[in-house]
């Protein structure tokens, strides 16, 4: 096995038993990222030079004997996200040239904890998309089939995890951005409790929703990133004080689920939902009870309002968001323009995307006079019977198994000219977004696809606020093979 | 329901977007359309609904009003990447 094919949790006992280097991995990693990345188009930014000095480091520290965490693990980063002095784009236009002058706290934390930056990866712009094709840098590509998007928006990160361009990579989830993504490449992706990570030196889209996150090829190593990166933080305020628990060790006996009962929402498992989708997600339930878990089916009413209430609060905070890229003090700047407002138009109109576009547009219409009260606020109010749909549930069950996404990954393209249709992908996600409330998807098997081939989906559990580590322990017997 | 040149050129001002006339065509199209599909929550009874603007649980997060000092290089970075006139940054006229 090459290095760069390792689970963090195995490169761990491999670093600490001095049987490997922090250096070999990463050249590991960046000989293969260098490789695959021209076909895959994963990663905006390979920095080689700044991940083997990184890498030094780590083996330095090794040799004084320190273990364990995350030190000497190489990894990419979503570039949404601020690395000091490195190029931080959203895979927009209007940031790219933009060097990010401080590091996000994610970063920071990753840095003293000793993990490699490997580089930054692809995005749908601001990461609004579902499919990766809204990059201003053109579309990932899904490394398990060429022909099909990695999902999105944190394509770029999945296929890097995915093509073991990287050990982890770290994206951002507001409406399901890790997890269909980690369903579409076979990977696991976790979406914290809204506040567990700090945002700050995220590039905000939607303030209420957004949450950093990893995509790992294992549950146990999605806990080790999530031990790391979560936290207060007095630069985020709406951060949880509460304490990090070790996500690593599980609470009972590990395979154990007895006591725990696991809720089937009916409306996610509608009659219409890919037969194949369903049968895997059966699989998924018997195994959790063959675990001893208890299966209860559980209604979630207003599931169906997830979408519309999604695609107005995210476009009227993205509204408002993005109103701070208007070309003074960085970002791209048309210097033609007469007037101030020329220029705000000319750097906005030439520097975002359609879809970007089209979100502010959207949300722009949902805040102005004479709507906001039809739209967004009733959008706001929806959003509470959504959460309490949730915390109703969460009184007769512990958790709750859910699909990922209605399918595997799907042809680049075959969606690209209908944004209702990819807005439609995140049917199974947003809930868990707009209650803020911690998800992980876990591969659960194969589907096959036209052409013979075969292709994962992914399975969702959501649990109450702050339960992560509950769903560390469930999703460890999901992913037993 | 397509929504009406005018409106969007209106909604394109509000956003300080330039659009071409092919955008603005195109979104007309593309807006009524989810316009439509999230016009379905009119049904939903809200009457006696409390609006959620967050959902962190967290109430009052207050701190003290002082200033903190930041690594003065990551200022200097910060401020550098724009037009800049006499270490100023540059704005176009207003007037």
């Amino acid at each position: 096995m090459q290095l760069n094919e390792l689970t963090i949790e195995e490169a761990r006992a491999k670093l600490d038993q001095g049987e490997i280097t922090a250096t070999q991995i990463t050249e590991a990693c960046l000989a293969h990222s260098k490789l695959l990345n021209p076909s895959l188009n994963a990663c905006l930014l390979i920095d080689e030079a700044g991940a083997l000095v990184a890498a030094q480091a780590a083996d330095e520290r090794l040799e004084e004997g320190e273990k364990g965490g995350l030190l000497g693990i190489p990894y990419f980063c979503k570039d949404v996200i601020m690395t000091k002095g490195l190029k931080t784009t959203a895979a927009s236009k209007i940031l790219e040239n933009y060097i990010a002058p401080y590091d996000a706290t994610v970063i920071k934390k990753l840095k003293a904890a000793g993990a490699i930056l490997l580089g930054k990866t692809n995005l749908d712009e601001f990461a609004h998309g579902a499919s990766t094709e809204n990059s201003a840098y053109g579309t990932t590509k899904n490394p398990l089939d060429l022909t099909r998007v990695p999902g999105g928006s944190s394509g770029g990160s999945a296929a890097a995890v995915a093509a073991n361009m990287c050990l982890f990579a770290l994206g951002s989830d507001t409406g399901g951005s890790i997890r269909q993504p980690a369903s579409f490449c076979g990977l696991v992706g976790l979406k914290p409790s809204y506040g567990r990570v700090s945002r700050f030196g995220l590039l905000s889209m939607t303030s209420s929703t957004d949450v950093i996150g990893p995509l790992t090829k294992t549950v146990a190593d999605a806990a080790m990133v999530l031990e790391v990166i979560a936290g207060d933080d007095e630069l985020d305020a709406t951060t949880l004080p509460d304490a990090i628990e070790k996500y690593s060790e599980p609470g009972q006996a590990e395979g154990s689920l007895k006591g725990l009962k696991i809720g089937l929402p009916k409306e996610y498992y509608l009659k219409d939902l890919d037969k194949q989708v369903m049968a895997r997600l059966k699989e998924a339930a018997d195994k959790l009870e063959a675990a001893g878990a208890e299966l209860q089916v559980v209604s979630l009413p207003y599931t169906k309002y997830g979408i519309p209430v999604y695609y107005l609060i995210t476009p009227s905070e993205i509204s408002s968001n993005l109103a701070r890229f208007d070309g003074i003090g960085w970002g791209l700047a048309k210097h033609e323009a007469k007037n101030l407002q020329d220029f705000y138009k000319t750097n906005r109109g030439f520097g975002f995307g359609a879809e970007t576009k089209r979100r502010i547009m959207l949300g722009t219409y949902a805040l102005s006079a004479g709507y906001y009260d039809a739209y967004y606020k009733k959008a706001q109010a929806v959003r509470t019977l959504i959460v309490n749909d949730f915390a109703q549930a969460f009184k007769s069950v512990d958790l709750l198994l859910t699909p990922t996404a209605p399918h595997p990954a799907f042809k680049i393209g075959e969606q690209v000219n209908d944004p209702l249709a990819m807005y439609l992908e995140d049917v199974f996600v947003t809930g868990a977004s707009l209650a803020g409330l911690p998800a992980i998807s876990v591969p659960a098997g194969l589907v096959e696809v036209e052409d013979g081939k075969k292709l994962p989906v992914g399975a969702q559990l959501i649990a109450p606020r702050l339960q992560e580590k509950l769903i560390m322990l469930v999703a460890k017997v999901l992913e037993k093979k | 329901m397509k929504i009406e040149e005018q409106d969007i050129i209106h909604i394109a001002e509000l956003s300080r977007l330039q659009l071409t006339p092919e955008e603005i065509d195109k979104f007309g199209e593309q807006l009524g359309t989810i316009l439509d599909y999230v016009g379905q929550l009119k049904e939903v009874d809200t009457k006696k609904v409390e609006a959620t603007a967050q959902v962190s649980g967290l109430v009052d997060v207050l701190r003290t009003d002082d200033v903190k000092e930041w690594d003065k290089a990551e200022v200097q970075n910060a401020l550098q990447q724009g037009e800049l006139a006499g270490g100023q940054v540059k704005v176009k006229r207003v007037l």
